[in-house]
């Protein structure tokens, strides 16, 4: 049977990245990336480890670094916004209620007035936070679930794939609209509950092809002959070498988990007012988007920005990782 | 071949009954369809309690969603908010949502695999590097980014398109609401026949059409291209569910009355039939297109065929 | 003379430098006649074939300079149409693993008679039945039946035969085989090397047969080529090597045969590993793993001496060589 491409991506869906081991988001010419070997043999220095040699690529990949350094201003900000953003993203004045740019405020004012300076700031803790905390859910539920499901095969296994399939039946930006609906929570932790929710079967497939495939290596077959137990064998045999491929998908993951934030947000049903969240500001700019086009672009380019320095940095990684480039 | 068939229609069913009674669940557990019924008035408990009892709602979970799938499968999706058949709505939506997918779909086979395989014959030079720019961006930048600045410039700013598509929605005025669906599947499907291609290239079997002599299209188009298209012609099989589901923004931006709009409207006004109608047939429509997926994937695989 | 070869240079481009796959490589064959290239992998033997029937990967790789004389027309001076229409109707190349060589997707059947539907301008149908003709000829059993069946139905063997169909499809006079039975079992090697042999003398063409077999060539050979770090270094008619070898190189692979007559006694094997085309050694680049090094061997490159007026040597020694053997 034919493997299954899992559900790919409607508007701003989790991202086909099941299908990821053969999508690689390449970044040739962007630098000197791992070097392959020569056509003929003539392989020389030190053999490394794939943790090792990966560090050693990413360091000298600037598609790395700029996303990393990206990232990492993302990160700092929305821990402590007030650092480069002094005002109150909710004192708003109507009286500038579309106003353009002016002096301390760069971005101009958003249709209630809002400083579309300060507002932006703010949004990067909903979308950082629902990134990361997403994913994390689901790179913990799935890589167990999966893990185990390979691991020990037989009915867990079945019942794994059938549950997968039934989770990627579901459109991803429909299942959000009908859960999330009724939930009147303004804090951004139901929209992380439901991503986790529907984007675990998407980790759990990885982690199961990868358990399964290293699995049958003859060094995990050797352990096994030698008398390891069964958690000896995951921990330290298995899981350290699936967890590579997981780990690639997962920060490509984020990015598209953030834009499903927004997305939702958008919608009216993710993040809700008064937390500040970019899918909000740009769906309530977009009815005066030809008389204000600022209050619109500002929050989307940052939105825009964040979501591609998430994508090339899962990008960097799975280069650096994937060994089949080697 | 016709057992693989058979196996993979059984493979269906336990997905399908997964998938319909998980939304079932979420609608019902989640929301209370009777507070739907009385708009935004609170409902006068004698009367919920009464429309309790009419509608079945105070029978334990299980007992209301095999009625309902009895129900759907006797082609009643019960009644929407206005009293209109949910059938109705989707025979006025469907078509729509359809045309608009087929727009998309056709897209990305044009658009996407083309530029594949550009890119994909000319890795590392800079058509190759700037396309691939273009798709991260295209990937990166929500679609309902995409969709608002798309109207704003085409629509708003230079009218070459009605930033808004009539209620018959006819396939000229889908054109920009479909490119703006397909927009990252089509980047998707640009990067993996990329990969795909460029994976190919350098195969033994490419490697003999050369030495025999074979002129450079044929090597390319008979032997490269319809061994690379077996993963994207996949991929695209499987959008097709996910673009119609997906399709809810796009037609919420351009005001296209298709599968999505209505959904919308069930889910503010907290209906529950039209909800889950409209995604009870979603789901078998994305079942459905993965079987016919797997299906051409046994044609172009003759290695599947006979397995 | 069919094919001359005249001091071919290969280079491959890497992050790690320039590779030096073939150096300065020269051979010739007639019509009729087999010439075995022996040599590890990594050689070189491959790569001058690629370049000789035009299906080099540029880049990376690059023709450094040389001449390829087909018929005495340089073929390294045609236009990519010209040299295309040389390829599968002069001379055709049988690759190593069939399986991977022959398209998963498309039959047996559309694979060979696309030879006649390209070159020779046929109708599909009349194409097939010459399909069903070449697989008879390969002694495919039920070719007719077989003909619409996929590479992957086939056994190795049975795959390996479609491959040299579809080389000979339209008689080529030069037929270049890449170890054609490496991939093979031991018991169907030898079928299918007759197979080849036959056909060859049939249809009185050349062979060029890449093998790092010794065993393999003995029998179908006429004259051997050994290639090392991309040069030639030794050339001879068969009979005279296997007699005597006239480069330690040479030597060295002859000693490292198993042979029933040796039973009990360690087996040789070349010290060292084959040379790093990166950084190729100076002087004669066998040195470091040759037992009969001196000096000289390290600072001089030893030229293709002439042994007799069939032979040629890359040895300053290869009178003691020679010599050696006999002692």
């Amino acid at each position: 049977m034919p493997e299954h491409t899992p559900g790919g991506p409607g508007d701003g869906a989790i991202a086909p990245t099941g299908a990821g081991g053969q999508m690689d988001i390449a970044t040739e010419g962007a630098g000197p990336g791992p070097a392959p070997g020569g056509p003929e043999e003539g392989g020389f220095g030190q053999p490394r480890s794939l943790w090792s040699d990966a560090w050693h690529d990413l360091r000298r990949n600037p598609v790395f670094i700029i996303s990393s350094l990206v990232i990492l201003f993302l990160i700092v900000i929305s821990i402590w916004p007030s650092l480069i953003a002094s005002g109150n993203p909710l004192s708003c004045d109507l009286a500038h209620a579309q106003d353009g740019p002016s002096p301390g405020h760069p971005f101009g004012f958003n249709g209630q007035g809002c400083d579309v300076y300060t507002r932006t700031v703010y949004g990067a803790r909903a979308s950082v936070t629902v990134g990361v905390c997403a994913t994390a859910g689901v790179a913990v539920v799935g890589s167990i679930l999966g893990g185990l499901a390979g691991f020990y095969g037989g009915t867990w296994d079945a019942l794994l794939s059938r549950l997968t399939d039934i989770f990627f039946g579901i459109p991803v930006v429909l299942g959000g609209l009908v859960l999330l609906s009724v939930i009147t929570s303004s804090t951004v932790w139901p929209v992380v509950g439901f991503i986790v929710l529907l984007g675990w079967p998407q980790i759990a497939r990885i982690a199961r092809g990868s358990v399964i495939t290293i699995k049958e290596n003859d060094f995990v077959q050797a352990a096994r002959a030698l008398g390891a137990s069964d958690s000896r064998m995951l921990l330290r045999h298995i899981m350290p070498n699936a967890i590579a491929p997981v780990i690639v998908v997962a920060t490509i993951a984020l990015g598209t988990f953030i834009s499903l934030e927004a997305t939702l947000s958008f919608l009216g049903v993710g993040v809700k007012p008064p937390t500040v969240s970019w899918g909000i500001d740009i769906s309530s700019a977009s009815p005066y988007v030809r008389n204000a086009p600022h209050m619109l672009l500002w929050p989307a380019g940052a939105l825009a920005i964040t979501v591609l320095a998430f994508i090339m940095l899962g990008d960097a990684v799975r280069d650096a990782l994937d060994p089949k480039l080697r | 071949m016709g057992r693989y068939v058979i196996r993979r229609l059984l493979q269906m069913i336990p997905v399908f009954i997964g998938a319909t009674l998980l939304i079932f669940l979420m609608v019902n557990v989640m929301g209370d369809p009777i507070q739907g019924l009385c708009g935004n008035k609170a409902c006068d408990p004698a009367t919920a309690a009464q429309l309790r009892r009419e509608f079945g709602l105070d029978k334990p979970v299980w007992q209301q969603y095999l009625t309902y799938m009895g129900h759907v499968f006797e082609g009643n999706f019960g009644t929407a908010f206005n009293g209109q058949p949910v059938i109705d709505l989707m025979a006025a939506a469907f078509p729509v949502t359809i045309r608009l997918t087929i727009v998309a779909i056709i897209f990305e086979i044009i658009i996407g695999i083309a530029l594949g395989v550009v890119t994909g014959l000319r890795r590392g030079r800079p058509v190759d590097t700037t396309v691939l720019l273009l798709t991260l961006v295209v990937i990166s930048v929500p679609t309902f980014v995409t969709g608002l600045l798309i109207q704003l410039l085409l629509g708003v700013e230079w009218n070459v398109i009605s930033p808004s598509v009539s209620p018959e929605a006819p396939f000229n005025e889908l054109i920009v609401p479909g490119l703006v669906l397909a927009s990252v599947s089509l980047a998707y499907v640009t990067r993996l026949t990329r990969t795909s291609i460029a994976e190919n290239r350098r195969a033994d079997y490419v490697r003999t059409a050369i030495a025999k002599g074979l002129p450079r299209r044929r090597v390319v188009v008979r032997h490269l291209l319809r061994n690379s298209l077996i993963p994207v012609v996949t991929f695209i099989g499987t959008d097709i569910g996910s673009l119609m589901g997906g399709a809810i923004v796009t037609e919420r931006i351009f005001n296209i009355h298709g599968v999505g709009y209505q959904l919308y409207q069930g889910i503010l006004r907290q209906n529950s039939q039209t909800v889950v109608g409209f995604v009870t047939v979603l789901v078998l429509v994305f079942l459905v297109a993965n079987l016919l997926v797997d299906l051409l994937y046994a044609v172009l695989d003759p290695r599947i065929r006979y397995a | 003379m069919l094919l001359e070869v005249r001091d071919l240079h290969v280079e491959f481009r890497t992050r790690e430098g320039v590779v030096n796959a073939v150096n300065g490589v020269s051979y010739e064959v007639d019509a009729g006649e087999t010439l075995a290239v022996l040599g590890e992998s990594g050689s070189g033997k491959s790569v001058t074939a690629q370049a000789i029937v035009g299906i080099l990967d540029v880049p990376p790789g690059r023709i450094g300079g040389g001449e390829v004389l087909f018929k005495g027309q340089d073929l390294l001076k045609l236009k990519e149409d010209e040299r295309r229409k040389v390829r599968g109707a002069g001379m055709a190349m049988i690759f190593q693993d069939a399986l991977s060589s022959l398209n998963p997707v498309l039959s047996v059947g559309q694979q060979l008679g696309e030879m006649f539907v390209v070159h020779r301008g046929m109708s599909h149908k009349d194409a097939k039945a010459r399909a069903v003709e070449l697989m008879d000829r390969v002694r495919i059993p039920a070719a007719r039946e077989r003909v619409g069946q996929y590479p992957h139905q086939f056994s190795g063997g049975m795959r390996q035969r479609i491959m040299i169909a579809m080389a000979l499809a339209l008689e080529p006079s030069l037929i270049i085989a890449d170890e054609p039975t490496t991939a093979l079992d031991v018991t169907v090697q030898a079928q299918v090397m007759d197979l080849l042999a036959e056909l060859r003398r049939e249809l009185h063409m050349g062979l060029i047969l890449i093998t790092h077999d010794l065993g393999v060539v003995a029998d179908v050979a006429d004259r051997i080529a050994v290639m090392y770090a991309g040069k030639i270094v030794e050339t001879a008619p068969v009979h005279d090597i296997y007699k005597a070898p006239a480069h330690p190189y040479t030597r060295g692979l002859l000693d490292s045969i198993p042979r029933l007559d040796q039973k009990g006694s360690e087996l040789y094997a070349i010290k060292g590993l084959p040379p790093n085309l990166l950084n190729i050694p100076p002087g004669c680049s066998f040195h470091p793993r040759c037992p009969r090094a001196r000096d000289v061997c390290t600072t001089d490159e030893p030229p293709l001496y002439e042994v007799s007026g069939t032979r040629h040597s890359a040895c300053h020694f290869w009178r003691e060589t020679l010599h050696d053997v006999d002692n």
